[in-house]
Parts: C-alpha cells; sequence; structure tokens
C-alpha cells in the first residue's frame, strides 16, 4: 500500500531523509518512531505529495507521488503534525468545506459529520475553531482527515499535545478505523507506548535513516529479555564489575551514571543483584526492574535515549 | 446497502466555488479588515470635494466635481482590497497545507479568492456610490450605466489583487503584504486624481499618461456624460493589461510556492 526506494530528500546541505526504503502492507498500521528532527516529518510530507523527493521514488496507494498527485491525494487522508485548521472557521466550516473539495455532496457530508461525531466535539460544531482546546483541534483535525473515507490514512503525531484521555480517544479511533475499514494507517510518533500499543510494525528512524524495523514484540526481544537498571552517582565501573559476576546476567550495557544487567529472567535476578550491589558496598541511588521497551530498542540501534519518550 | 462515501474529483468550477465560500464565510469575521475599507473612500469622497470643489472651477471639468470625485473614490475603495493577508494566515497556520492535501485545483486556491474579493469590493462599491447619489451626483447613462460603472471599479479591484496575493505567496509574510499597500500610492495619486489631465503639468502629468488609473478614470467618468464607448474601451484595456500583469505575478508565486518544495 505504501513503498518507497531510496527516498531521499534534501534542504541545502542538510540530508533530512537518507535513502530509506519502506513497504507498508493493506490494512496495516506502521509506526514511524524517532525523535524530533529525525526526519520523521518529512518522510510524511513526501509520501503525501506535499514535498517532492530529491531522488528515489515512492507510491501510496499504488500510485506514484511523483507521477499521480492528484489520484494518491483522493485517495489519503492527512493529519499534519500541527493541526491545521483556520481558527476563524467553524468545526462545520471545515469538515464541509473539506468535503466539497474531495467531491462530496452535501447529503454526503451531513452523513459523515454524524459518523464522524465520536471525534467532533459536537456541541461545539458551530463554534469557531480558536475557541477549541488542543485536544478538541486535534480531534477535529483528524476527522476532517477523513471525511472521504480515505483507504489510507497518514497521521504524524497525531497526540502531541493531547491529555491522556484526549490521547486515548485518538488510539481508540485509529484502532477501530483499522480494525472495523480496513484503513492502513502510517503513523508517526515520538512516544513510545503510542507505537507499542497502536502499530503492528514500527520502523525506527534516526538521522534520516530507518535504522531498525519489525513488530513490537520482535523489536523488544532482539535487545535481551529483562533489564535491571541500577542509577549511580559514585563509580560505575565498579557497579559494572559487581553486575557482571551475578549469576544469569548475560551482559552489562553503561550509559553515562546508569548501569544495565541485562539477563533473561530479571525477577530471579533482582534480589541477588541488589545482595552484591551492597556487599560490594556499591551506593545507589535507585534499582529497578524493567521489561524491554521500545525505547531499549532505540538506545540499542542509536546508542541514545528517544528525546521526548514517554514510558 | 448504501454504497461507501468516498472522495472523486470535484471539478474546477466547484473548487473555485468551495474556495470563494470559504473565503466569503469569513468576512463577517474580519470587519476590522471590511470597515476601513469602507471608511477610506467614503472620507477621501467627502474631503476631497469639500476641499477642492471650488478649485477645480478654475478648470474645464465636463463634468460636477462630485461626479468626477466619485470615480476616485470607488478607487480607493476597491483597489489592494483583497484576502492575501488571509492567505498569509493560511500558510502560517498550515491551513494552506490542508488544502494543498486535497485533489482540489492549484489554480482555484486563488481565483477563488478572487472570486471572493470581487464580490467584497463590489459590496463596498455599492455604499460609497450610493453615497454619491446621496450628493447629488446622477448617472446619465441610467441604470446600466451604474451597473457598468460597479463592474469596472471591481474588475480593476480584482484585477489589481495579483500584486498582494504575489507578495503573500512568494514571502508568507504579513507584514509584507501589509506593506503592499503602498503600491496603491502611485496609482492612486500619481494620475487624475484631483483635476483632468488637461490641467496637470511638469513629470507628474507625463506620469499619469502612463498610469492606467488614468484611464479607468476617465472611463468611469464619461458614464457621467453619456456612454462614451471609446473611453469605456481605454479604461478596459487598463483593467485588462493590469490584470495580466499583476495576474502573472500572483500565479507564478503559486506555482513556486507550490513545486518549490
Amino acid at each position: 500500500m505504501i513503498r518507497a526506494e531510496s527516498l531521499t530528500r534534501r534542504f541545502g546541505d542538510n540530508l533530512a531523509v537518507d535513502s530509506i526504503d519502506l513497504s507498508v502492507e493493506r490494512g496495516e498500521i506502521y509506526g514511524f518512531l524517532g525523535p524530533n528532527g529525525a526526519g520523521k516529518s518529512t518522510v510524511v510530507r513526501m509520501l503525501c505529495t506535499l514535498l517532492a523527493p530529491t531522488s528515489g521514488s515512492a507510491s501510496v496507494a499504488d500510485l506514484d507521488v511523483s507521477d499521480h498527485p492528484g489520484e494518491v491525494r483522493l485517495a489519503i487522508g492527512v493529519a499534519l503534525q500541527e493541526a491545521s485548521l483556520d481558527p476563524k472557521m467553524t468545526g462545520r466550516e471545515i469538515i464541509t468545506t473539506q468535503g466539497r473539495l474531495f467531491g462530496l455532496r452535501s447529503t454526503e457530508i451531513s452523513k459523515r459529520i454524524d459518523e464522524l461525531a465520536p471525534l467532533i466535539d459536537m456541541n461545539a460544531i458551530d463554534h469557531l475553531v480558536g475557541t477549541y482546546s488542543g485536544g478538541m483541534r486535534r480531534r477535529l483535525d483528524l476527522a476532517a482527515s477523513l471525511v472521504h473515507n480515505p483507504s489510507v490514512l497518514f497521521l504524524d503525531e497525531p497526540t502531541t499535545g493531547l491529555d491522556p484521555p484526549g490521547r486515548l480517544r485518538v488510539w481508540e479511533e485509529v484502532r477501530r478505523l483499522n480494525r472495523e475499514l480496513g484503513m492502513t494507517v502510517f503513523l508517526t510518533t515520538q512516544y513510545l507506548e503510542e507505537a507499542d500499543t497502536l502499530a503492528h510494525r514500527v520502523g525506527v528512524i534516526d538521522h534520516g535513516r530507518i535504522v531498525v524495523e519489525g513488530s513490537p514484540a520482535e523489536l523488544k526481544r532482539s535487545v535481551g529479555d529483562d533489564v535491571v537498571v541500577v542509577k549511580v552517582a559514585g563509580d560505575s565501573d565498579r557497579v559494572a564489575e559487581v553486575l557482571a559476576a551475578v549469576p544469569g546476567v548475560d551482559r552489562i550495557e553503561r550509559y553515562e551514571h546508569e548501569v544495565r544487567a541485562v539477563t533473561k529472567d530479571g525477577g530471579r535476578a533482582l534480589s541477588p543483584v541488589a545482595v552484591a550491589l551492597d556487599r560490594a558496598g556499591c551506593v545507589v541511588d535507585e534499582l529497578a526492574l524493567r521489561t524491554p521497551t521500545l525505547d531499549d530498542v532505540f538506545l540499542h540501534v542509536t546508542g541514545s535515549h528517544l528525546e521526548g519518550g514517554d514510558t | 446497502m448504501s454504497q461507501p462515501i468516498t472522495a472523486r474529483p470535484a471539478g474546477f468550477f466547484r473548487d473555485v466555488g468551495s474556495v470563494a465560500i470559504r473565503a466569503l464565510q469569513q468576512l463577517p469575521r474580519d470587519l476590522e479588515f471590511v470597515l476601513p475599507a469602507l471608511a477610506v473612500p467614503t472620507f477621501f469622497l467627502v474631503v476631497n470635494i469639500g476641499a477642492l470643489q471650488d478649485v477645480a472651477g478654475f478648470t474645464e471639468l465636463e463634468i460636477d466635481y462630485k461626479a468626477f470625485q466619485l470615480p476616485v473614490a470607488i478607487i480607493f475603495a476597491v483597489t489592494g482590497i483583497s484576502r492575501a493577508s488571509a492567505l498569509v494566515l493560511d500558510i502560517q497556520d498550515g491551513y494552506f497545507d490542508r488544502l494543498l492535501l486535497t485533489p482540489v485545483s492549484r489554480r482555484a486556491l486563488l481565483l477563488g479568492l478572487m472570486v471572493s474579493d470581487f464580490v467584497l469590493v463590489l459590496l463596498l462599491s455599492i455604499p460609497v456610490t450610493i453615497l454619491g447619489f446621496a450628493i447629488g451626483v446622477r448617472f446619465p447613462t441610467g441604470v446600466l450605466g451604474v451597473v457598468v460603472f460597479l463592474l469596472m471599479g471591481a474588475s480593476w479591484g480584482v484585477a489589481f489583487t495579483g500584486f498582494p496575493y504575489a507578495i503573500a505567496l512568494r514571502t508568507g509574510n504579513p507584514s509584507a503584504v501589509n506593506a503592499s499597500f503602498i503600491l496603491f500610492f502611485p496609482f492612486a495619486f500619481m494620475t487624475t486624481t484631483f483635476l483632468p489631465l488637461e490641467s496637470m503639468t511638469g513629470w507628474l502629468a507625463e506620469v499619469a499618461r502612463y498610469n492606467p488609473v488614468t484611464y479607468l478614470l476617465a472611463g468611469l467618468r464619461s458614464l457621467f456624460v453619456g456612454w462614451q464607448f471609446g473611453e469605456l474601451a481605454k479604461g478596459m484595456i487598463a483593467i485588462i493589461g493590469l490584470g495580466i500583469v499583476s495576474q502573472t505575478l500572483a500565479f507564478s508565486a503559486l506555482k513556486s510556492r507550490i513545486d518549490g518544495r
């Protein structure tokens, strides 16, 4: 449904997207995970026909984005990173204008507004968008993107700035669209939980390149099982030495003031780790057991944490 | 079972209509933009007549000075009035991107705004013309003369909009669009605003000869004398000439903004 081959975009000397290959199947939710500035939005803008690739090719809904941009636009719905709404229009006017530009008749638009009611605050639909809260604007933006029943939905950080209930509403709607309508969803996010919860497959992008790709479960398995995290203020060399000697610890990873003991069974390893550290006289600020997250995947493949990662 | 609602190309004219309707819906919410556009021509009509009516008596005018000034007020009402500032806000808010993500014809994005501009300047011209009637201006050309008067003025207004739209699309900067108002001054004042061409001298008379507004004003003023098709044709040529220049700038700026991404 979405393909990219050696897709590249430069802005002057800045290589924003560096020859990425993508393949997203029909009916899949694909999570595109990466920090700010990694190139996520640039990829989305190229796939959505807003930005021309410097080189490489891409197709969406089996249509080349450079050769058939008009047909691609008919097939896609897009909610960009910032809710792109006119504050001097009402919610109804936004949806109606959007519907008209997608060729819908008035009766069809009215029907779609009813169908999209779970997303829209119907009490405020005739109020100016400028009076909406951030969450209301986000959901209206999503509703406007869906008015024409697209087969592919691009969501560029759809829950950034939303409170937890608002985020859950958007997640539920994305799941429903995918489950009930078979909509293909391309979702960029910097929230690990979002990618983990929603996506069938995740691609991790960093400095314009996809550094790893797979299902969340596969990716998490790929970086080990459980992790005992030890945060230290003092001698981390000594802590690493002690942890390496604990039975069941497979390997040690170190990041600044953090030492991590990777083990297949964190529950069993935790107590021996604590005892070993105590016996060795190590001063520990924090000791915690973590099962692998996508942040571990990100850390493993890029050497740094994901900025803005939430959990 | 009903067919699912899906997207289809709306067609060029419906695209233009959709963009125009949206722009017109915004007008009542932009009174801070509309009201000055009405106040300025009213002010100039009253002040110019009050200040210069007696002085103009020394010139050889074919028509009453009030009628001489009414087309000037119309030019003031319609020149530089556009949704270019709103377009810049659309660019800044991201709404312009939302429009580009639809299958809308790219040319319709500008043409729709210009249709709404045409409606707006026509609406602005009507009270100014009514004010002209109130102070005693009459059209020997009758109702049709009034209609031609309004349509020519509105056409000029739309022809001029290419400049602010070009600036809006090239810069995406509201200050630059606001500054485009200065373009209005040479067009509006280096012409027969206060006196007929025959009474002007020196460099100003020379500049006025090349200013399209001179011919537009002459065409509009001719409607207070009778049907002078030669004057009307020169006025229309002035409108078309300016329109070609300004709209070429606007549409090339649109293309540049879209293709340059």
